[in-house]
């Protein structure tokens, strides 16, 4: 069966924060609802936590690092889930339940099977 | 007909296989399509079936079921590759299963219309770039060769082949389904549809290129969404678009002068104007209004508009309020700076221009029945449904069948009490 990655791009909040229980607690009635489906996944802390690592100049050139998002945007990638599904239809599907479709966007992308 | 040799380059035979591989070549290209989840592999193998007809036939003659005949063909091509690709071990399970699943004779007709059908949502998916699925439309549903839906779509024949390619990986590689969706999204997956087979006529309706008019893609627009409402039998929207496509086509006619230049509704002889189109059309649109509820979708509205061009004696004569107060509705449904610009010169037509201007109701007025209670008193907007500039001369002329022929003012009438 196809794997498809989504990836949530939601407001860029602090996950672990309390005043987001009420979510996360969606977000875990999500994971009990597809279980079955759900092969793996994370959620990430905020945008602000990134670094950035470039190598310029390509192989063994300088590691430039730095900070944060490449732009201000009023989403941004939060998490992501790894769903098997039969096809597209259904990875859409299982995609419009996350929480994170409701006030921001889930990016659904298949996994090239290695 | 069908033993008779014909000599290896005549025409009759160029036509006849062409006519087999149009028609029947779309059918089996569904029934590989959705046997081996392959669109790619089920196009090579559907023309590699058409060039061996070609090779064959003027020696064998055209065979008594060519379409069978084509369809063992393409089979066996289809099986040569995927035995080829079987190297790896995924792929020889899968070959194996699918050698399998491919009859050796051609699937019962009721297989092939639901793979038919399934070809058409998988070509028309949402997850697909909008003008892609009007390329992959016109190059699997309708068979037009790569070049030819490049010379439709105005871009270059490498930039088209380019498309095609990426849009059919899109749907192996995101295992887009063939299938026919389920009763939930069955709305939205049929507007998908309908939208494609829209663009496909206006692309030909209103062409850019140096035609005016492509009268190719007119057909092939007309001919889908005769195919759709074939396969999906009373759906509102499918018919109402296919209610917009006849009445609009019904001008086509008139629409050119001899040195191809558009002639403007006012001026076009209406008695050009194809009356079988226009009553079959009227009655189209009322069975589907009769079907929605009277809840009225942009296809509907469109095509009730078109129908009060089709139905009017002349330009002078049309009724420009009853125009004016479906591009008002057209507007709140389906806000866009074209409905405003037709809505601006109807309202001109209207007593000299003195017709107030509808006001716009809140976009969640979205149905039909509470925006049509506004209704009379809101004047007018312009009708150049689908093509034309302005007027209209011609005979009333609704009705071949009685019940369902009636002109859509009785609708709209209809509408505008409910609720």
């Amino acid at each position: 069966m196809p794997l498809y990655a989504a990836f949530t791009f939601t407001p860029d909040l602090d996950w672990t924060a309390p005043e987001q229980s009420a979510t996360m607690a969606e977000y875990g009635r999500f994971g009990e609802d597809h279980g079955h489906q759900i092969r793996g996944g994370q959620v990430l802390f905020p945008s602000s936590t990134a670094t950035v690592v470039r190598v310029k100049g390509g192989r063994g050139g300088d590691v430039v690092t730095s900070d944060g998002p490449y732009a201000e945007t009023k989403e941004v990638l939060s998490g992501f889930y790894l769903l098997e599904c039969a096809d597209l239809d259904e990875a859409v599907k299982v995609a419009s339940e996350i929480p994170a479709t409701w006030d921001g966007a889930v990016e659904v992308r298949p996994v090239i099977p290695l | 007909m069908t033993d008779r040799w014909r000599p290896p380059s005549t025409p009759s035979v160029a036509v006849r296989l062409d006519d087999v591989v149009r028609i029947e070549g779309g059918r089996i290209l569904a029934v590989l399509a959705a046997t081996t989840g392959d669109l790619q592999l089920a196009e090579d193998s559907v023309q590699d079936a058409a060039i061996t007809a070609l090779e064959v036939w003027p020696q064998t003659g055209v065979p008594t079921d060519p379409s069978a005949w084509l369809y063992v063909a393409a089979r066996r091509k289809a099986l040569d590759v995927l035995r080829r690709d079987s190297n790896r071990p995924r792929h020889e399970q899968r070959s194996t299963t699918l050698a399998g699943q491919l009859q050796r004779d051609p699937p019962p007709d009721s297989r092939i219309r639901d793979d038919v059908l399934r070809l058409i949502f998988t070509c028309c998916h949402p997850s697909l770039d909008l003008e892609h699925r009007v390329a992959l439309a016109l190059r699997t549903l309708c068979g037009l060769s790569t070049a030819e839906v490049a010379r439709a779509l105005l871009v270059s024949e490498a930039t088209m082949a380019k498309r095609l390619v990426r849009t059919k990986q899109k749907i192996v590689r995101a295992a887009i389904p063939y299938g026919i969706p389920g009763d939930e999204e069955l709305p939205g997956r049929i507007a998908a549809v309908c939208a494609v087979v829209h663009l496909v006529y206006t692309a030909g309706h209103h062409a850019t290129g140096a035609e005016v008019v492509r009268t190719d893609l007119c057909d092939e627009g007309l001919r889908l969404v005769g195919l759709v409402d074939e396969l999906l039998p009373g759906d509102a929207m499918v018919e109402a678009l296919l209610a917009l496509l006849l009445l609009t086509d019904a001008r086509r006619p008139a629409r050119l002068e001899a040195d191809g230049s558009l002639v403007p509704l006012p001026e076009q002889d209406r008695s050009l104007w194809d009356r079988s189109k226009i009553d079959r059309g009227v009655a189209l649109l009322n069975r589907s209004l009769a079907r929605s509820g009277n809840v009225a979708d942009p296809y509907q509205l469109q095509a009730a508009i078109a129908a009060c061009h089709s139905t009017a004696e002349s330009h002078a004569s049309t009724d420009w309020p009853e125009i004016v107060r479906l591009y008002g509705i057209l507007a709140d449904v389906h806000p866009n700076p074209v409905v405003d610009l037709n809505a601006a010169i109807a309202i001109g037509e209207v007593d000299g221009g003195r017709c107030p201007r509808p006001a716009r109701t809140s976009r969640s007025a979205r149905t039909f029945a509470p925006v049509a209670r506004r209704a009379r008193r809101d004047a007018a907007s312009d009708g150049r449904p689908a093509g034309g500039s302005g007027g209209v001369r011609g005979r009333r002329g609704c009705g071949a069948d009685g019940a369902g022929t009636s002109p859509p003012r009785r609708s709209a009438a209809g509408m505008r009490r409910a609720r």
